[in-house]
């Protein structure tokens, strides 16, 4: 289990949760709608050329731009090699 | 029951809603064709569309593109207004008698989300499945008849690009109003997995060409070269390609000026129709080619899925300098006019980005400030080689165009730390950007597109320009100077006056009266400096050829310190009133403008003292 952010590239993964930030962190329920949740298939696809910020993820069959500062609420199980 | 006749006659009135990048926008257009209406929703800086079709029974159908919404729980101004309507919440707007949802065929495990959430408003309501060509494409298989039952909504495939894409749509829509649906389970994602494993058989995740075209375009070091490459071929396109157009339509006008001219008796109206109304209204229409050509690019990037890449690249520069990734699309139509750039912020949801973004849209070089550069460029700046491949003049224009950029980025980041130190840096701002398929653009819509951007800039731009050419021709004929005056008639007028006057403010940095004079009537537009000028220089020569006369009297009586001067100045200084009244619209507020025009003036000082002194003494 980690963190999105420390997500290797091109490594599947799936979802377990997203963390919200405060009572109502409406990032946190954005990506929900969006399609961060349980057991949904996510990817690293690209990060950006300064400091690996913003994060290309690719969520089912999305992609989506998240700094890493929205990433980091989210948690995620690597598949198994 | 009504009979048929009432019923063909009473419009049918539908909105068409979806997440962003649903091709949403090319729906409405092949529906309604050039017939539709642009405005704003009451009291906020939305965009509203609406346009109207008949349907082929007869029937005349309103159609509403309401913004495109993730969910109708909104995070912005755009997305509470698609709430508002479709819950029938909005004050004014009437509530639709028909939904269309659109979605994207090819990615239903997103879309298919926010049509169950628009289920449960109990609306009648159809789900348009666009892009279905694409769909196939990938061996993407819907079984629609199946997904319509498990829905309880009726289903139609749409290619809005094609021109018959649309029948079955319209054909759907002219028949009876389906039931409203049922509502849906609470838990719309797994709802949406068992609709997904039912009834769709998705062969890849994502097109391959996708992944191919993203490894190269998102690289650290290739992605940021083909941006540079693209801006630079840009630019140039912009600089070159306008020319003939921009030639052949100032003949135009100065055709019409004379002949105009000749068939006006001499006096005050002649006076006013050639210098005051043909001048102002040439001057904007010179520029609609330059415009044109830079919003051309901008709309076959935008349509091709290009432009949110170049926000993701960009997006750790721009948050360092206190804007975003989104700020990339408006900074860039800033380069042709900064009246549409500023309209453009409406896709930034986060306010404080969006003020940062307006505030220092105005730095961007636009298109007006180019007739100023170029007279003083050629005047002053000689024509040598530097490295015996690049020239001076074309080193010192693109050093203007840097300026701009680089005071841009530090006046945002000033804006940056003044906020840190207030503490108000308390929420967080989002970036949370979607990156859709690459598309091939399509001409339909980027004509659709360019038209309307042409139409904002001569109407928001064509009347603020033309009204006040007309103001500062009266403060400049008027009062006339009495026979046997000697000088510029333009010295004795109210114009020549407060520029006398001025000259005492101006003194420190380097300008003459007769730059003061020529700044009044440069109010209205800064390209208009030029002609100004030549007026108070007293040449009678048509437009461009004052530039031509201009060039080397300015050479021979100008200081180079004070040319340079007025090169700083022009950067800086918001002498556009369009610019400033556009602000006042997009900002509701005044005390914006006030603040963009004090900033403004205020740097443009400071920049002009600082290069005249520095000048003066190397001198």
């Amino acid at each position: 289990m980690c963190q999105l952010i420390d997500l290797p590239r091109d490594t599947d993964a799936t979802i377990r949760e997203v963390v919200a930030r405060s009572a109502n962190d409406p990032i946190a329920v954005r990506l929900a709608e969006l399609g961060f949740v349980q057991g949904e298939p996510v990817r690293v696809v690209a990060k950006g050329p300064v400091g690996g910020d913003p994060l290309l993820v690719q969520i089912g069959y999305t992609r989506f731009a998240l700094r890493r500062a929205e990433a980091a609420r989210v948690v995620v199980q690597a598949a198994a090699a | 029951m009504s009979n048929d006749a009432t019923l063909a006659a009473a419009p049918l009135s539908i909105a068409l809603v979806g997440n962003p990048n649903c091709g949403k926008t090319a729906l409405f257009n092949r529906l309604t064709g050039s017939r539709q209406k642009v405005a704003n929703y009451a009291g906020v800086t939305v965009e509203r569309k609406e346009g109207r079709f008949l349907a082929p029974s007869g029937r005349p159908v309103r159609v509403l593109d309401l913004p495109g919404a993730y969910s109708l729980q909104p995070t912005s101004a755009d997305e509470a207004i698609t709430r508002d309507v479709c819950l029938g919440r909005h004050a004014v707007e009437k509530t639709p008698d028909l939904l269309v949802c659109v979605a994207d065929a090819t990615n239903l495990r997103l879309h298919l989300r926010f049509v169950l959430e628009l289920m449960a408003v109990g609306r009648p309501m159809l789900l348009a499945l666009n892009m279905s060509d694409a769909a196939a494409r990938r061996g993407i298989v819907i079984d629609r008849e199946k997904l319509a039952r498990e829905l309880g909504i009726p289903i139609v495939s749409t290619v809005a690009v094609q021109r018959n894409g649309v029948r079955e749509l319209v054909a759907r829509i002219d028949a009876e109003p389906p039931a409203p649906p049922a509502p849906p389970p609470a838990n719309l994602h797994a709802e949406v997995r068992r609709l997904l494993a039912d009834c769709v058989r998705m062969p890849r995740h994502t097109a391959a060409i996708d992944d191919a075209l993203d490894r190269l375009v998102l690289h650290p070091v290739w992605g940021l070269a083909i941006l540079g490459v693209l801006m630079f071929a840009m630019f140039q396109a912009v600089f070159t390609g306008a020319r003939p157009f921009m030639d052949g339509i100032g003949s135009v006008m100065q055709g019409l000026g004379d002949w105009l001219g000749a068939i006006l008796p001499a006096g005050p109206l002649r006076s006013l129709v050639q210098d005051g109304i043909v001048a102002g209204a040439g001057t904007v229409i010179t520029f609609l080619p330059q415009i044109l050509l830079l919003f051309l690019f901008i709309l076959v990037l935008e349509e091709s899925g290009y432009l949110p890449r170049a926000a993701f690249l960009l997006d750790r520069l721009m948050v360092g300098a206190g804007l975003t990734g989104r700020s990339f699309i408006p900074l860039l139509s800033s380069f042709a006019c900064a009246v549409p750039g500023i309209m453009a912020t409406r896709t930034i949801s986060d306010r404080r980005d969006r003020l940062a973004t307006i505030l220092v849209a105005p730095l961007m070089t636009c298109s007006a400030r180019l007739p100023v550069y170029t007279l003083l460029i050629a005047a002053f700046v000689a024509e040598r080689k530097v490295w015996g491949v690049l020239s001076l003049q074309g080193l010192v224009l693109f050093g203007l165009y840097a300026a701009g950029i680089v005071s841009a980025l530090a006046v945002s980041f000033g804006m940056k730390l003044w906020r840190h130190r207030r503490g108000r840096e308390v929420e967080e701002h989002a970036l949370l950007l979607e990156l859709p398929s690459y598309r091939v653009p399509h001409v339909y819509d980027v004509a659709i597109g360019l038209w309307e951007r042409a139409w904002i800039f001569l109407r928001r731009v064509g009347t603020v320009i033309l009204s006040l050419t007309v103001v500062l021709w009266l403060l400049s004929s008027f009062p006339a100077p009495p026979p046997g005056f000697a000088g510029p008639a333009i010295d004795y007028s109210f114009a020549g006056r407060i520029g006398h006057a001025l000259q005492h403010l101006f003194a420190p940095i380097g300008f003459n009266w007769q730059i003061c004079v020529a700044l009044i009537p440069g109010l209205a537009a800064r390209e208009v400096a030029v002609s100004s000028l030549a007026t108070v220089y007293a040449l009678s020569a048509p437009a461009e050829e004052a530039a031509n006369q201009l060039q080397p009297l300015i050479a021979a009586q100008w200081p180079l310190a004070t040319a340079l001067s007025l090169l700083a100045w022009y950067v800086y200084a918001p002498q556009c009133l369009s610019t400033l009244a556009v602000i006042r619209r997009e900002t509701n507020s005044v005390r914006t403008v006030a603040v963009a025009a004090g900033y403004l003036f205020g740097l443009a000082y400071l920049a002009s003292l600082i290069t005249y002194q520095i000048a003066s003494a190397l001198a």
